[in-house]
């Protein structure tokens, strides 16, 4: 995941054999003009690196190509990343984590100008993370149970998410997330960059439904591309990581559900 | 074109025998057999006035394909399936299906719409695609913006920075006559940027437009687009409208 790094730090190092006497005006001339220089170029900044997805980019196939892969993560994705560092090295926000600087820049609906693209990286990282290559098929143990419990069945949550996917009006993403107020898993789409951490809810799975992302493998067959995520690329293994964490934050209160 | 006329806001209205929603509301007194006596003509998908290939190189042939005969036809049939679930609803009376069937209404309607004028807003090189607009729409541009290149620039910087998807719109304010560049999201019609707005050029930023060809570059779509930008139909609308 993308994490803040101070890209240089402020500096007070003291060459060791200076230790002893610190006034500066006793330094030399070019020692002076050295640590001075030094100085000008420690400017703190929060930089956000992109990070690969974790598996090779046609690791995917048929399911989704090599090169909407390349397009979509190194073209799309890296230029989110490009712009909202160019955003961030003139902006006071630094020190948040990616989830912080969302909530952040989100500004409760009024969104600053490095909401979009501080999303667009979040919201990549995390599609990237929903899929693996032989994925798909079914979850188990802790994440089976508690979609079971709030949907009624598996197939009625795949079919439920299906439908949300395909009733999505224009670009967005649809996500399984874990509603924090009603305590239980809930299906979401949401428009263009929005992201449900803004609205405290923890996202498990999501599917990226702007054109992009299934334009060169499926044109318009929006289903089919719906499907295959489902079918073959949504990673449990994921899921149940993301679950674990999240019922760190969220008591899910039934005895009889086992911890995933 | 008659698909053009059946959609703008004088046809929906009960005189031309065309619309269909206020000619419902209107006889509900004959009953449930209202949608099968009533003949609405139903919504089709406009030819393309020129063939999928005409447009090469500025927009593949693959894309038109594509993009006529899936997309827009996908507008039209949700658009036709959306009324009747409307029309259902308000013979019944029920109000909440009425309200949820909007949405879909207006994002398939939209599409259908918005994807009729684009036709007619694109022309091969042949037949005149890309020749600047002269006379009146010509000197209202370079009063309005200060020359045609000062518009196209403008109209790309709004369409590249448009997040998501949507439309960017050389649009014609009937009251005032005054030209601007508006953006609508989605599928929305450039009426809902003002009543008054009047369509003359409309520029489709939705990714299906071009993502086969120019990919995720949206800027080198639109600066070529305006090789086969047809402005002897912004011309011939803007003159109609501020006759």
């Amino acid at each position: 995941m993308a994490m803040a790094l101070p890209l240089a730090y402020a500096s007070s190092v003291v060459h060791p054999f200076e230790a002893g006497r610190l006034s500066f005006s006793t330094k030399s001339t070019k020692h002076k003009k050295q640590i001075y220089q030094f100085r000008k170029v420690t400017k703190v900044l929060a930089y956000y690196g992109l990070t690969n997805p974790p598996y090779k980019l046609d690791a995917l196939e048929p399911y989704m190509s090599r090169r909407t892969l390349e397009l979509h993560w190194g073209n799309i994705h890296r230029g989110y990343a490009d712009s909202l560092n160019k955003q961030l090295a003139n902006s006071p926000l630094y020190g948040c984590t990616m989830e912080e600087l969302i909530k952040t820049t989100f500004n409760n609906g009024n969104p600053l100008p490095e909401y979009n693209n501080a999303a667009e990286v979040w919201n990549h990282d995390f599609f990237w993370e929903s899929m693996q290559p032989n994925g798909g098929r079914l979850p188990w143990g802790g994440v089976l149970d508690q979609i079971e419990k709030d949907f009624g069945s598996f197939s009625n949550f795949r079919d439920e998410f299906v439908r949300s996917a395909m009733m999505l009006f224009g670009s967005g993403w649809v996500w399984l997330v874990l509603n924090t107020n009603e305590r239980r898993l809930s299906i979401v789409r949401t428009s263009n960059a929005l992201c449900p951490l803004v609205w405290g809810d923890i996202p498990i799975i999501s599917l990226d439904m702007w054109e992009h992302a299934y334009y060169l493998d499926y044109k318009d067959d929006v289903s089919k591309y719906v499907n295959n995520f489902m079918d073959h690329l949504i990673s449990w293994h994921s899921a149940t990581a993301r679950m674990v964490r999240a019922e760190a934050f969220v008591n899910l209160g039934e005895p009889k559900i086992p911890v995933a | 074109m008659a698909l053009r006329t059946l959609f703008t806001k004088k046809a929906l209205t009960r005189a031309s025998g065309l619309g269909p929603l206020a000619a419902a509301a209107g006889d509900r007194g004959l009953g449930s057999g209202l949608g099968q006596a009533r003949g609405r003509t139903a919504a089709t998908l406009p030819d393309l006035p020129y063939d999928y290939g005409a447009l090469e190189p500025a927009i593949s042939g693959e894309i038109m394909r594509l993009h006529h005969q899936k997309h827009h036809q996908a507008y039209v049939t949700n658009y036709n399936n959306a009324l009747e679930q409307l029309e259902a609803a308000v013979s019944k009376g029920d109000a909440p299906a009425v309200v949820r069937v909007q949405g879909a209404i207006k994002f398939n309607g939209g599409g259908h719409i918005n994807h009729s004028i684009f036709w007619n807003n694109l022309k091969p090189v042949k037949e005149g695609g890309g020749e600047p607009p002269h006379s009146a729409l010509g000197w209202a541009i370079d009063t309005e913006f200060g020359s045609l290149e000062a518009l196209v620039q403008k109209m790309n910087a709004e369409g590249a920075a448009l997040q998501g998807s949507g439309w960017v719109w050389l649009a014609l304010d009937k009251g005032s006559k005054k030209l601007s560049v508006e953006t609508t999201a989605n599928q929305d019609p450039l009426v809902t940027k003002g009543l008054h707005m009047v369509p003359l050029l409309g520029i489709d930023v939705w990714e299906h437009a071009y993502y086969l060809q120019y990919k995720n570059v949206r800027p080198d779509y639109l600066k070529n687009i305006w090789d086969v930008i047809n402005w002897k139909y912004a011309s011939e609308v803007y003159e109609k409208e501020t006759a």
